[in-house]
């Protein structure tokens, strides 16, 4: 499947609809284009549409700073690249929360790891921001310590810079929010066979329960 | 190498359903320790810090802090490039203080190539130093309060911040990693219109620092959670290697501008906020008062900026000016041999200190003759000062463990380097 | 700095309470640096805090490849009474590449030590955890050495991997 850029129509054209609506206030349209103007001006769209308009405008960016530039991610959630009016500026937390990791900074082998392990936490639908150099592509070191990002994880979005300025990452986001409202599973997943990158949580040993897991029917305190 | 740690197999032999293992407490009471991992991926952390945490309850009773999950090879590139290169990769060792970073390094490869900064880039030098020093406070002081709570003095001083960048982005073109100390001077002289932004930042500064001070000095929850909290005294931090405002909010009053002076500091009048017991409520408010006294010498800077060049002239060191290119035979050479192989620097060995905002960073270049230098160590001040989280935090709660970890401002950038 | 003669002197009365420790006194650019037998290092920072350098304000090493003694360990002494620095070198062949640790005399050289030993593979006898210390704890090779190769590896940006565009081949 392939992403598809969807044709300006008529009706994305300000003006023609402009000069529509007022005719058809006047009473100036007749049968055919009365009816092409109701169809097209009413809010008939797809459910995919209406979800991926919704999901790109929803996005929970995960607090994942490594080096520098989450220095500059930090600047994007202060006042002068005011990341909330595009409402991103909820950074959760927890990988269970948030759907969109931004890997900014160089991650080292000892980190590469835990930053897998983090986004296989995450739940579907999650998307990836590679935000600088030196995640995108090893940056100004290229030697023995870092990896890229792409070398673990599928990355959506790679935004260069060194560190990128905040508004260079906002476009980035941007650039993500229309990329998820045109298509939310955005093709690769299928091309990638990476659907279901979720965690993997180990079976419970069965011979013993742990000593602190409530079992049903104990009312005697857990 | 066979040698498996301690913790990988004591992760190995842990088992769940095992009976919990009892401990003798003094008071007769049977407690448990809890060992727990802090990290890497931690809000509170500032930056990717693991910290293997044994609690009792609520009381930490041990802390070992596991780093290097940033670790980038910084000095491993270093040696790969010539001398010149190295200074955008140094910068990005601590990367709030990147100024001090190639400071501290363009300072070394002077001493090696002997060779003289004229005063001019020696005053430009230190402005944009305490400029830069005063941004890390800044951020410093936002994280640590959104780390307490006080949520709103990250957008204050993050405003700052932006301002101050701009000064930046004009003097140098860049927001962060600017370049623009290079090995004899720094790389560009002011522009015109600088030195009005300046001033203008330095007139209003003051008043912002107060408005800090207003929200935070005497509020009681600041007061409840700083004051007698992760108190170490002098001769301990001292035995650990500690420097900078940690060794100042103990009451040490050690400063290596005023004690060592280097790059015309001692032009300068200025005082060194000292603190009195060291808790983390005097090492928040020497912080502060260090961006204030950062403010004063900026102002000398620029009512004493000298004429004359920004970078030594010295052609065998630093690029010619453009316009001598079209003219000068020599410039031209100059230029050719500098840009592809670099200058050469006679071999020896150098250890240069400068005050960093996190304490002493030091760097030390060897070279063997090359034009490429054959080590670059970089002596971070946070990488020492890790040491003293431990004892600092025995006995604490895990939320002063919180503010304590705030309040000795580690950058992981580095101490992994 | 303790001057040229203020270094000579003290390395005089280091030779006099050590015969073997000092190997040679050097004076570089204004800073001043003893250079000492690897057995001597404690005995020689203890002598040198009781001259007055009290603080330990760097542990680093190097590898001086391919002149041998190949691996070298540099302390960093500070006085901060006299406003005085002073640096002792050190250097140990590959095969014989063991220090005794400073850690019990002076605390900050705990991590610096174990980065040492990280990076350059110089054993500290005595330190209470000598493990790795940047690096992840099962890696193999010491990166710093010289002729420890630089590394780096080819980026294949995704987009590119899903279309079956593999450039880095």
């Amino acid at each position: 499947m392939e992403i598809v850029k969807r044709e300006k129509t008529a009706s994305d054209d300000f003006k023609i609809r402009q000069r529509r609506a007022q005719q058809m206030l006047r009473g100036e349209l007749d049968d055919a284009d009365l009816e092409a103007h109701v169809r097209e001006s009413i809010v008939t769209t797809t459910l995919d549409k209406a979800v991926g308009w919704a999901r790109g405008n929803a996005l929970f960016p995960m607090t994942f700073g490594l080096a520098c530039c989450a220095i500059e991610m930090m600047s994007i959630v202060a006042s002068r690249v005011d990341v909330a009016r595009f409402g991103f500026e909820a950074f959760r937390a927890s990988p269970r929360q948030a759907d969109l990791l931004i890997i900014s900074g160089r991650v080292s082998i000892k980190m590469a790891p835990v930053v897998r392990r983090i986004y296989d936490q995450m739940l579907e639908p999650k998307y990836s921001i590679a935000m600088g150099a030196c995640s995108s592509s090893m940056g100004v070191f290229n030697n023995y310590a870092i990896v890229p990002a792409d070398k673990f994880m599928p990355v959506d979005v790679h935004v260069p810079g060194c560190p990128p300025r905040p508004e260079a990452l906002m476009h980035g986001i941007l650039k993500l929010r229309s990329m998820i409202q045109d298509d939310p599973s955005m093709g690769w997943r299928e091309r990638y066979n990476a659907v279901g990158t979720e965690e993997l949580v180990p079976e419970t040993p069965t011979d013993s329960p742990a000593v602190n897991v409530f079992q049903p029917g104990d009312t005697a305190g857990a | 190498m066979t040698d498996v740690s301690d913790y990988r197999r004591q992760e190995d032999a842990l088992d769940v359903t095992a009976p919990r293992q009892a401990i003798e407490h003094d008071g007769g009471l049977e407690q448990e320790l809890l060992t727990i991992n802090f990290g890497p991926h931690h809000p509170a952390t500032h930056g990717v810090l693991r910290l293997l945490v044994t609690l009792e309850g609520e009381v930490v009773r041990d802390l070992k802090p596991i780093i290097g999950y940033v670790h980038t090879g910084i000095e491993k590139t270093a040696e790969d490039k010539s001398y010149w290169k190295v200074i955008p990769v140094v910068e990005r060792m601590d990367y709030l203080a990147y100024y001090f970073n190639a400071m501290a390094y363009c300072g070394a490869v002077e001493t090696l190539v002997d060779v003289e900064v004229p005063k001019r880039a020696q005053y430009l030098r230190v402005m944009h130093l305490e400029l830069n020093r005063i941004m890390s406070h800044l951020v410093w002081l936002g994280t640590s309060a959104l780390d307490l709570g006080a949520i709103s003095m990250f957008w204050y001083c993050f405003r700052e911040r932006e301002t101050i960048l701009d000064l930046f982005e004009m003097s140098s073109g860049q927001r962060m990693h600017t370049r623009y100390i290079q090995v004899g001077g720094v790389i560009e002289d002011i522009p015109a219109g600088f030195a009005d932004r300046v001033r203008s930042f330095c007139e209003i500064m003051p008043d912002r620092v107060d408005s800090y001070l207003d929200l935070l000095a005497k509020n009681e929850i600041v007061l409840q959670r700083l004051r007698n909290v992760g108190t170490l005294g002098q001769e301990e931090l001292l035995a650990l290697g500690v420097s900078g405002p940690l060794l100042r909010a103990a009451g040490h009053p050690w400063d290596l501008r005023k004690a060592m002076p280097y790059s015309s500091y001692e032009d300068f009048d200025f005082k060194v906020p000292v603190g009195t017991i060291g808790d983390n409520y005097d090492r928040f408010f020497v912080r502060i008062a260090e961006m204030k006294e950062s403010v004063k010498i900026i102002e000398q800077c620029l009512d004493g900026l000298p004429e004359g060049p920004h970078i030594t002239e010295d052609r065998k060191v630093a690029l010619p000016p453009r316009w001598e290119l079209a003219t000068s035979m020599e410039a031209l050479i100059h230029h050719f041999k500098l840009v592809t192989e670099g200058f050469r620097v006679p071999p020896g060995e150098v250890y240069y200190p400068i005050e960093s905002p996190r304490g002493e960073l030091a760097c030390f270049v060897r070279s063997d003759g090359s034009s490429k230098p054959a080590r670059v160590h970089m002596r971070d001040p946070s990488f020492v000062n890790l040491q003293a989280t431990a004892p600092m935090v025995k006995d604490l709660y895990i939320a002063d463990l919180i503010a304590t970890l705030a309040a000795l401002d580690p950058i992981l950038g580095g101490i992994d380097r | 700095m303790p001057d040229a003669t203020g270094l000579e002197l003290l390395a005089a009365e280091l030779r006099e309470s050590q015969p073997e420790g000092v190997q040679d006194t050097e004076h570089f650019r204004g800073k001043a640096a003893l250079h000492i037998e690897p057995a001597a290092v404690r005995a020689t920072l203890r002598f040198l805090r009781d001259k007055g350098f009290t603080t330990l304000a760097s542990v680093h090493g190097l590898d001086y490849y391919p002149e041998e003694p190949r691996l070298g360990v540099q302390y960093e002494l500070l006085s901060m009474a006299d406003l005085d620095r002073i640096t002792v070198k050190l250097r140990v062949p590959l095969d014989a590449a063991r220090v005794e640790s400073v850690t019990p005399d002076w605390p900050t050289a705990n991590h610096q030590e174990r980065e040492v030993y990280d990076m350059f593979g110089v054993v500290f006898d005595g330190h209470p955890d000598l493990r790795r210390i940047l690096m992840p704890e099962d890696y193999e090779g010491f990166p710093q050495r010289r002729d420890f190769p630089i590394g780096g590896e080819p980026v294949l940006f995704t987009k590119d991997e899903a279309f079956g565009r593999d450039y880095t081949a």
